[in-house]
């Protein structure tokens, strides 16, 4: 399967809706059992770009080739490789747990008795067997975002796209789709996943692009952005004062670089425990302190001047 | 040849198994509350038969058609019955359920996400509200034939014309739904559905209304639905129904071609 040519590849790609450009000629290149993110806040275009990826938004500008063809062209050919989870659940209400995945095979043209095993499988994999013969609405949120990833794994994809995976979930159904998304990137699936948490990012993708406004401000590895784009360590900083500001100037000469929120001062340094010290040697008190590894949240911070999520 | 020819062949072949699968979807979505629903749609053309047709019809006596037949009011009123709850029921399909599953129910926004397109999702669907119409138009046929307003032949020869009939209001319906914003336009097109239903020669002969009107009327859908059926099941004369099937097949081509154009634009955001 893996020929050297990129499975994805865009190449100033644009996508308007009437006056507003959603997505501002990007270039993105995604290879075969690469796990890749998109990155950024909501209204970044993150979304545009993966239903044009997933041949289902025509782009209005630029090239873009799915699997070696043209989506626009060859839409059928290029979908029937795919698997997409959008990101918003569009499970079918009127049929059960189990007739959605078999539903959803009939689509792609697979065989019933081929599609009636497969949803026993899959089923099994994300957890939702005991709920096989329930109707979809009363299940959980997560449980009917681990349906529509067993949904969009029923043609069993080259490329599964996922459109923020475990946005609106609890910790504990975020971390059962991490933990199913990492053995299906184990298995060597590919995934193009966005998010706007940083540690989803993290966890999950090899490679990552930052996305602001339509356009990308970054490229890299989570580990290759936090080490250009930030220090190894963060020192967060809340006074009781009502303006954080007023005490900003004073730590500036501290870490490579201050950045002032509504609520907490962030000093990015080498060594947090040292710069604690320094900050109680200029007489300073705190009411909060905190040290840790910088993330991508500060990455983006960084770029952006802005929080990913408010 | 072979080269030139095949992959046409392998894209029609794999269009309709597309489209097939989306009839499929809505077999698996069959529930028993739905039968119920089914149920109506054949009843309410039957009573307008019984109470209509039979009960002011012996108010009023037999009706000599432009063909010169003469014929019970109950027989002239029966094949118009049947054209429209073939468009009753090819209607309420594709209008109010379509429209649900793709505006409210977001289920197209799955399908375009798999090989099928557009156009198969509304010719899958268009076959789906045609299994429901041919449903009623055949128990409606048996029941002309029970009570001797039609013989078992010319039954058998009107049962394709008004799968036809069905077929065609489907299309046009779909093309309708996809113009819709919400559930209240729905109301317009309920009332132009009444009185196409009231006026289409269903209940008078379209030949006594003043010339202008009998003209506006001779042009709508349902009047060559109308037509069409009552030359097949009850009249004798002439050829002039062959002009009312071109007339369904042109409304069925306009109205699927500006369905699936109009949901490629709805879908493909």
């Amino acid at each position: 399967m893996n020929t050297g040519r990129p499975l994805i590849q865009a190449r100033g790609l644009v996508k308007r809706f009437g006056d507003f450009t959603a997505v501002d000629g990007i270039d993105v290149e995604v290879s075969a059992g690469e796990a890749f993110g998109f990155l950024g806040p909501n209204g970044a275009g993150k979304s545009s770009t993966m239903r044009m990826v997933g041949c289902t938004s025509p782009p209005s500008g630029g090239k873009l080739r799915i699997l070696g063809m043209d989506p626009v062209r060859d839409g059928p050919a290029i979908r029937a490789r795919l698997g997409v989870c959008p990101q918003l659940d569009n499970l079918d209400p009127e049929l059960t747990v189990r007739e959605n995945l078999t539903t959803y095979a009939r689509y792609f043209g697979i065989p019933r008795r081929v599609a009636r095993a497969r949803a026993t499988e899959l089923l099994d994999f994300v957890q939702l067997s005991d709920r096989a013969d329930s109707k979809v609405e009363p299940l959980s949120g997560g449980m009917k975002r681990r349906l529509t990833i067993a949904r969009a794994l029923v043609n069993e994809p080259d490329i599964v796209l996922l459109d923020e995976p475990t946005t609106g979930l609890d910790p504990q159904a975020r971390h059962l789709v991490w933990e199913r998304l990492f053995r299906l990137k184990q298995q060597g699936v590919t995934l193009v996943l966005t998010t706007h948490y940083m540690d989803e990012a993290e966890q999950l993708c090899d490679r990552l692009v930052v996305m602001d406004g339509g356009r990308i401000v970054a490229e890299g590895s989570p580990r290759a952005l936090i080490e250009r784009h930030a220090t190894r360590e963060v020192v967060e900083l809340r006074f009781a004062a009502e303006s954080q500001e007023a005490f900003a100037g004073k730590l500036d000469a501290l870490g490579e670089r201050v950045e002032v929120l509504p609520d907490r001062i962030l000093v990015y340094v080498p060594d947090g425990d040292a710069t604690v010290a320094e900050v109680a040697a200029l007489g300073l008190h705190p009411t909060n302190v905190l040290v840790r590894r910088s993330s991508l949240e500060d990455v983006f911070l960084h770029l952006t001047g802005r929080t990913l999520v408010d | 040849m072979v080269t030139l020819v095949l992959p046409r062949l392998v894209d029609v072949s794999a269009a309709s198994r597309r489209s097939a699968s989306v009839t499929e979807r809505n077999v698996a979505a069959l529930r028993s509350v739905y039968w119920l629903l089914l149920v109506s749609g054949f009843v309410e053309p039957l009573l307008y038969l019984l109470s209509i047709g039979v009960g002011v019809g012996a108010l009023i006596g037999d009706l000599t058609l432009p063909s010169g037949a003469v014929v019970t009011y109950a027989a002239f009123v029966a094949p118009a019955m049947l054209a429209s709850s073939a468009m009753t029921g090819a209607l309420a399909e594709t209008t109010f359920n379509f429209f649900g599953k793709m505006k409210y129910m977001k289920l197209y926004d799955g399908v375009i996400a798999t090989p099928v397109q557009p156009f198969e999702i509304a010719l899958g669907e268009l076959a789906w509200a045609m299994l429901r119409g041919s449903a009623y138009s055949a128990a409606f046929l048996v029941v002309m034939v029970v009570m001797d307003l039609t013989t078992p032949v010319r039954a058998l020869a009107a049962f394709p014309a008004a799968v036809l009939v069905g077929f065609a209001f489907g299309a046009v319906g779909m093309a309708i739904s996809t113009f819709m914003r919400s559930w209240q336009d729905f109301d317009l097109m309920s009332s132009a559905q009444f009185v196409l239903f009231l006026f289409s020669g269903t209940f008078v002969p379209a030949e006594a209304y003043p010339a202008v009107l009998r003209w506006l009327v001779e042009v709508t859908p349902l009047y060559r639905a109308v037509h069409l059926i009552r030359a097949l099941t009850v009249d004798t004369g002439g050829w002039s129904w062959t002009l009312d099937v071109l007339y369904l097949l042109a409304v069925l081509t306009a109205g699927l071609l500006i369905a699936s154009r109009r949901m490629g634009r709805l879908l493909y955001k």
